[in-house]
């Protein structure tokens, strides 16, 4: 059977620079699905668009020839006018892109996006439109079809937007549907229903997909044809099964010894013993009033953190693990004193082992300025942390200069010293962010908050903006320098695989709520909260043997109140934890 | 339901904010030392004619001047009677005016809604000139359009408007048989409108339109633009590409749509800006609007007539922002459901 996609020798490239897609060739089988792995810069999102030729203006094709062998016969794409190809759009082949926050448009109602497929193509009125829309939304998994064609996309969360995104890919059933990294931007259980989903809706329609990713876990959930991507070239391509279970090209190899793995425990760890804390948070709560738009409707209140009793032991690291809107960030914002608790909760920093403990939620000016140097943070997107206009030497020595400390030439050789210590060079003081990757900024973020040689660094997902190469080396210098310098780490991510890598012990948060702590081992070993399991069975682990457990996904991603009878809890009460052996504490009914 | 709440709610604010305006005004009107008459008392004793003295005194009395500065005020609004019973700005009674010794209300009378007119078409014109000049300068940014499009709203922004005004005046009179200067016919003047004065008023309109507009209209263009390119850049323009759209359908219903806020949200500053940025044009091209009336009012201290002119200003503003915050909520539904329960 021919291929109903066939790339050959594509190269393309912008304005007179070298092509930054070079001989790229592969072929998309009928009904399976091909995936297109690398790292930022690889090429393949450029690859992938180059398809329905929407490309950057200045992007050029160079040369290279787009078959494809769909409903209408055998078309050259690459040879296709603009008003030819926009018939293909849409149609034969769609597309659904990474940020279903921003993929839609925020002024237009959902029912109205999505229909307007079937207006171009189909030349469809606005009533059979939106009856076809809306069982095309039934069979994507909304609960209220009508509703969500009432919506506007800020009604709806990002996974809901995700899924309103492939009913809009799905409503003229195409032949091919091109997913540009559609899941990166989801918390992991969502990921795994909306893969799940897209892996349905290819079995039912028959089509084919060709998925962009950096996630070799999604890969061996989805893929039965490989295509890794470095450069701009290809560096091994084939089917998934043998690729996936030995690697031969050196890089792809390089890929799977970086990517973050759940690691398999075979017993519990002992409990983390708690002798010396060097933070303690006790019954912390924390409650947003959320200003009614208008005078006379009363304000709203959101319960971003509620009970939460932590510490963490001196010199180890205490990683607190929750999907967006879980509190986690709010509490990492609690603990440095950034954000007050509720009255009646409490913060104890202990800035020296068995010395007086400072009360972070209620410093005098000159306990915040001794605390401040104490307790740094490194913050996520090292792209936005990073002032553009500042040399790397002003915004390293930045901190000594507001503190007062040392002399012009002490800081700068602390800067010099700290920015070779974290794997950078000297004579790179001089530049500006922009001469830097991710990875390097990064590096720098961490150099800065080293600075005045605090003793807890909170690291608010560090990794998450990263490449899985580079996510890496940034874990194993936090690594080493943790034990260099004898840091403690509050750890906030969203990746228990992340997790599993650098904590001691784990809190795993939902709905502001923790749900279950346990020293790291403990938890993989043996987890017992649903909510747990579900992250856990989420996550997509770069073996075709061990696909992602939907079911358990499902038992355990729902609202509080749809849990299993023994850890349901609703809005205002909530069980307390119950320890089910040392360390390790579950919230449940008992 | 909730727009019209919303409007209602929009209109008690402009209320207390034209009240506020009102009392600053009042302020800033009697802070220079003295007034119309006291001035003149003083001038006519200066100069012996005390017969003028006199009526001075008694218009002095009549509109109050000899009381307390609030009590001023509150007999200007109308919130307490004056020697006459009830007569303020909220009674309909505009006051007097001492330099043109007529009523306010005879002053103002028919400039007031040709100032509206001359202003509204040249706001029209703005929108006009700048929505499709700012989308395809956007759309083929980097291209010959592009930069064409910046020269002529540079040269519009650059050129003295009442230079503008009479090189079109002069040209258009040789080329076009355009009328030179006035709103309308001198023999229309004080006739009730007929059709044939609505048709001498369009045609006078074409000139002092284009003058008043060219600088608002370069600037509207420009920042169009940018906001288009902004929006360009989104990835829910790529999603309109990939649907199959054609790029004019997909400019004008999702990147337009978005840049079109700030455009709205103008429209209460286009207003006064243009009332007052107009006086100069409308004296070069003798213009029958308020804005000459106002300049002599504040000159002389002619506290009545520049007291309601600037009040008449303010108003025009607060109902432009108020119009342009309720298109707002009908066109955003992101502030329309700010707060809504999800």
């Amino acid at each position: 059977m021919t291929p109903l996609l066939t790339v050959e020798n594509l190269e393309i490239g912008f304005g007179r620079e070298q092509s930054v897609v070079r001989d790229v060739s592969f072929e998309v089988p009928r009904g399976e699905t091909l995936a297109l792995v690398g790292e930022s810069g690889s090429g393949k999102t450029i690859t992938c668009r180059s398809v329905l030729r929407i490309l950057p203006r200045s992007a050029q094709v160079r040369s290279g020839r787009i078959t494809f062998n769909g409903r209408d016969g055998v078309v050259e794409l690459s040879k296709l006018t603009e008003r030819q190809m926009r018939h293909v759009r849409g149609d034969a082949i769609s597309m659904i892109f990474q940020e279903p926050m921003r993929s839609l448009s925020p002024l237009h109602r959902i029912g109205n996006q999505v229909s307007e497929v079937l207006w171009i193509h189909r030349g469809a009125s606005e009533r059979e439109a939106r009856r076809d829309v809306l069982r095309e939304f039934e069979r994507v998994g909304f609960a209220d079809p009508e509703r969500v064609y009432r919506s506007y996309p800020f009604e709806l969360s990002g996974g809901m937007r995700q899924r309103a995104m492939i009913a809009m890919a799905m409503v003229a059933k195409p032949d091919l549907l091109i997913a540009d990294e559609p899941t990166t931007a989801l918390d992991v259980t969502t990921q795994a229903q909306v893969l799940g989903l897209i892996k349905t809706l290819q079995k039912d329609t028959g089509m084919s997909v060709i998925l962009v990713t950096h996630d070799l876990g999604v890969v061996a959930n989805m893929a039965e044809h490989v295509v890794v991507m470095h450069r701009g070239r290809v560096m091994e391509k084939g089917d998934a099964r043998p690729i996936l279970s030995d690697p031969t090209h050196p890089y792809t190899q390089q890929l799977f010894a970086a990517a973050p793995e759940i690691p398999t425990v075979d017993e519990p760890a002992p409990e983390v013993e708690s002798n010396d804390p060097i933070l303690t948070m006790r019954d912390v709560n924390k409650t947003y009033r959320l200003r009614a738009s208008v005078a006379w409707k009363p304000d709203m209140l959101a319960r971003a953190v509620r009970g939460v009793d932590l510490a963490l032991e001196r010199g180890k690291t205490l990683a607190i693990v929750g999907e967006s809107g879980s509190g986690k960030t709010t509490l990492a914002k609690i603990a440095l004193g950034a954000e007050k608790p509720d009255p009646g909760g409490e913060v104890l920093f202990r800035p020296s082992a068995g010395g007086e403990p400072v009360v972070v939620n209620q410093m005098t000016r000159e306990e915040r300025t001794e605390f401040q140097k104490n307790a740094q943070m490194v913050f996520q997107d090292p792209y936005s942390s990073l002032s553009p206009r500042m040399r790397v030497q002003d915004a390293l020595t930045e901190p000594l200069e507001i503190h007062g400390i040392g002399s012009g030439s002490e800081r700068r050789d602390k800067a010099a010293a700290l920015i070779e210590q974290v794997g950078l060079k000297s004579d790179m003081l001089k530049r500006f962010p922009h001469a830097f990757s991710g990875g390097q900024r990064q590096r720098l973020s961490i150099a800065r908050a080293l600075m005045l040689d605090p003793v807890l660094l909170v690291c608010d997902e560090p990794t998450s903006a990263l490449d899985v190469s580079v996510q890496e080396q940034i874990l194993s210098l936090l690594e080493e320098i943790r034990d260099r310098h004898k840091l403690s780490y509050l750890f906030i991510s969203h990746d228990l695989a992340v997790v599993a890598r650098i904590a001691d012990e784990v809190a795993v948060m939902r709905a502001g709520i923790v749900v279950e702590q346990a020293p790291a081992e403990t938890l993989f070993f043996d987890p017992r909260h649903p909510y747990t399991k579900a992250l856990i069975a989420a996550q997509p682990e770069p073996d075709v043997n061990r696909p992602i457990d939907l079911a358990t996904v499902a038992r355990g991603a729902g609202a509080p109140s749809d849990w299993p009878e023994a850890f349901r809890f609703g809005e205002d009460d909530f069980p307390a934890l119950t320890t089910m052996s040392p360390g390790h504490k579950v919230r449940q009914h008992v | 339901m909730s727009t019209l709440r919303y409007a209602l709610y929009r209109m008690m604010t402009m209320v207390l904010t034209l009240l506020v305006v009102s009392v600053l005004v009042f302020a800033i009107i009697n802070l220079p030392p003295g007034d119309y008459l006291s001035n003149q008392i003083n001038e006519l004793r200066a100069t012996g004619q005390s017969a003028g003295v006199a009526k001075a005194e008694f218009l002095r009395r009549e509109y109050s001047l000899d009381q307390p500065l609030w009590k001023q005020y509150m007999i200007w609004v109308g919130f307490l009677p004056g020697p006459n019973g009830f007569s303020g700005l909220l009674q309909g009674d505009w006051g007097w005016s001492f330099e043109f010794e007529r009523p306010v209300a005879d002053i103002v009378g028919d400039s007031l809604w040709l100032t509206v007119v001359v202003n509204l078409a040249a706001v029209l014109f703005i929108y006009a000139v700048a929505l499709p000049l700012g989308m395809l300068a956007a759309a083929k940014s980097r291209s010959w359009i592009d930069y064409t499009a910046a020269l002529v709203a540079y040269l519009g922004l650059a050129t003295p408007n009442f230079l503008l005004a009479l090189i079109l005046f002069y040209y258009g009179h040789k080329y076009f048989n355009l009328p030179i200067g006035g709103l309308m016919d001198p023999i229309f003047e004080g006739q009730p409108l007929t059709w044939d004065k609505l048709q001498s008023i369009l045609v006078h309109l074409i000139v002092p339109t284009f003058v008043i507009g060219t600088s608002g209209a370069s600037a509207m263009t420009q920042r169009l633009r940018a906001n288009m390119l902004d929006e360009l850049g989104k990835p829910y323009v790529e999603t309109a590409i990939a649907k199959g759209l054609s790029e004019r359908r997909m400019l004008v219903k999702y990147p337009l749509r978005v840049a079109f806020n700030p455009f709205v949200a103008d429209i209460g500053n286009l207003l006064p800006s243009m009332v007052s940025g107009s006086v100069l044009v409308s004296v070069v091209l003798g213009l029958q609007t308020i804005g000459p009336t106002l300049l002599t009012a504040l000159k002389t201290q002619d506290q009545f007539l520049s007291g309601f002119i600037l009040m008449f200003v303010a108003l025009l503003t607060l109902i432009g922002t108020m119009i342009s915050d309720i298109l707002l909520v009908m066109l955003d539904p992101r502030i329309r459901y700010e707060g809504r329960e999800s």
